[in-house]
């Protein structure tokens, strides 16, 4: 279901009003699932055309690695221009792998998206003195419209930071997924050939998707390195990219809103996993990600339909996309 | 003088222990279409089952010579034990989903397998020195090789020769190859595909833990080998082509050469090496370097 935009307004206010309601530890976790949420978001993009990159890490790198330097090397300290810089750079990493990426699909996509992030993993990991090696980087408070936040405010501050990045992000790609090349990119996944047939290049859809994924993918990491404040290489490793699609499912790809829930859940769950079954959290993950796989393949956000579609049917038109 | 050999050494050791682990990724591909994320686990259970084995069987104090059986033994168990659970139980009810659903469950198991492991065997890495340094050392051309090193060339190359003398000379292997190439005509003749399906993936996980156990004395057995292991394995299987044997085998002496030149070289960059390698295949033959043979691919 599309949120009409009252209901999106509705959403944001509530996030707006969030931290009057809500504890600080609470808080925090909400400010990394925002944060994360985008990465997810840029997941689900790539979803609806059928594609699974089990590398989005290495975009989610990219941003937060961005930040990192930026602030190390050329004494950048205001966010805004860092998070600019840092989904050029992304978004540039994007243009330049997807050249190669975006002409394979299915395995291929997902493994050659897995083993790229790998080779970035080993590099940040690797050239340690531009990098800083398993230590990673410490990321300093920024300036936000050249005003350096109180310390006392400082994480309401990047939450609400965090929030107004986050929010147009999912615009955006609200609007991308009903322009003619989202409408695209869900034929593609339908029948490729058909795409080629009516004229329409699959290349210049799957490469534009690709680039705008990783941009996100980017400012993702971007936002999760400001609200942490200490960034690593284990950003690009795959299992963080496996985290992300598993947030992707969690959710229900097929949605606006289910990249929003499944990152929210995945936090919290993760949080959970942590404290009351430390040594099988992936296990924990790995059984509750086939659970949704055979048996809930929409995603939690597709429960809030189940329960309205008595209301308002469903067109049998827009059948879900995944 | 003795850098040349130890890469050519080290390479060919790198490049048999990748051959029997990217041997089993490729034949699950070729049979049953399905990329097993979880693979690399695989490897890394026969790795620490073997290694498990070869500790208990020392301890009661055995004449040392029959810790080989042992370790061997680990990798069977392993891999027999495994493998039609997971295909029965995980794989046989999704054949007919999407590629990406197919992707998202082996990873499911990846995850369920990393702590199983460590829930099994524990956090801290394994050493066992035994089968290795039993044997001792031969010097080659100057450089100093252990037995062991050379022992597990030997038995690798054996076994790739035997499996792939099995596909084309037995009545179960010439079932494998019709399953890959239809599998709705080898079902219309009357081939039960479920069960090659089964076989193919058990055959399949014994050739990963193999590959572990044989590894295992000589590195340090703790967890993340098996994420190691199927970024390496599929890095092979996609340079020789997805589902061919022949193909596995090039990729793994070039993976191998390739990784233990860098290793000697250019340690910061060993595994972008092996993907830019991996790159350039592709760039050049998308479908690896026997990729293009779709008629039979195993």
């Amino acid at each position: 279901m599309r949120p009409g935009p009252v209901l999106s307004l509705l959403a944001v206010a509530a996030f707006g009003v969030a931290p009057l309601l809500l504890p600080s530890w609470v808080m925090f976790l909400l400010t990394l699932a925002l944060a994360k949420s985008v990465v997810v978001l840029a997941i689900a993009l790539l979803l609806r055309g059928g594609l699974v990159s089990f590398g989005h890490g290495m975009f989610f790198a990219a941003g937060a690695y961005t930040v990192g330097l930026g602030m190390k090397w050329f004494g950048l300290q205001e966010a805004l221009v860092l998070a600019a810089l840092g989904v050029l750079v992304s978004a540039g990493v994007a243009a330049l792998l997807g050249l190669f990426i975006a002409r394979y699909r299915g395995i291929f996509f997902a493994m050659l998206n897995m083993a790229i992030s790998m080779v970035i993993y080993a590099l940040l990991l690797k050239l340690y003195w531009v990098t800083g090696g398993t230590d990673g980087l410490g990321i300093r408070t920024p300036t936000i419209l050249g005003i350096t936040p109180d310390r006392l405010n400082l994480r309401l501050v990047m939450y609400y930071f965090t929030l107004a990045l986050t929010a147009p992000a999912f615009y955006v790609v609200d609007r991308f997924w009903h322009s003619p090349l989202g409408f695209m990119l869900r034929a593609v996944r339908d029948n490729e050939v058909r795409v080629e047939y009516m004229g329409s290049s699959v290349g210049r859809v799957i490469y534009a998707s690709y680039i705008l994924s990783g941009a996100l993918g980017g400012l993702s990491g971007i936002l999760t390195g400001f609200s942490v404040g200490h960034i690593v290489p284990e950003l690009a490793y795959w299992t963080t990219s496996g985290e992300f699609v598993f947030a992707a499912i969690l959710g229900g790809a097929a949605r606006i809103p289910g990249p929003l829930v499944g990152s929210i859940s995945f936090e919290f769950l993760k949080s959970y996993a942590y404290k009351y079954a430390a040594y099988t959290w992936q296990m924990t993950l790995g059984v509750a990600m086939l659970l949704i796989i055979l048996f809930m393949p929409t995603g939690l956000w597709t429960i809030s339909e189940l329960l309205t579609r008595q209301v308002r049917p469903w067109p049998p038109s827009s059948k879900p996309a995944r | 003088m003795t850098v040349p050999v130890v890469i050519l050494l080290d390479g060919v050791l790198y490049a048999v222990v990748l051959f029997l682990v990217a041997a089993g990724l490729t034949l699950v591909y070729g049979v049953m279409r399905i990329l097993n994320i979880a693979h690399g686990s695989l490897y890394a259970l026969g790795a620490y089952a073997g290694t498990f084995l070869v500790v208990a069987y020392l301890r009661t104090g055995g004449p040392a010579p029959l810790m080989y059986p042992a370790l061997l033994a680990g990798a069977l168990l392993a891999g027999a034990i495994t493998g039609p659970l997971v295909e029965r139980l995980l794989l046989r009810p999704i054949y007919a989903r999407e590629e990406v659903v197919q992707l998202l469950v082996t990873y499911s198991l990846f995850l369920i397998l990393e702590d199983v492991m460590k829930l099994i065997w524990g956090v801290n890495p394994f050493y066992v020195a035994g089968p290795y340094a039993l044997l001792g050392t031969v010097s080659i051309a100057g450089v100093r090789y252990a037995w062991y090193q050379l022992l597990l060339i030997l038995v690798a190359l054996g076994t790739g020769i035997l499996v792939s003398l099995a596909i084309r000379g037995t009545r179960l292997g010439r079932m494998m190859i019709a399953v890959t190439t239809d599998r709705e005509i080898s079902a219309a003749l009357g081939i039960n595909v479920g069960r090659v399906c089964t076989l193919a993936f058990t055959a399949g996980a014994v050739l990963a833990a193999l590959g572990g156990a044989l590894v295992g004395p000589l590195i340090a057995v703790a967890p993340g080998i098996s994420v190691e292991a199927i970024v390496l394995a599929f890095a092979v299987v996609v340079i020789g082509g997805l589902g061919s044997l022949e193909g596995a085998a090039l990729g793994a002496l070039i993976v191998g050469i390739t990784r233990a030149a860098a290793v000697q070289l250019f340690p910061e960059v060993e595994l972008a090496t092996v993907y830019l390698i991996m790159v350039a295949v592709l760039l050049f033959r998308p479908r690896g370097l026997f990729g293009e043979l779709e008629v039979r691919r195993i």
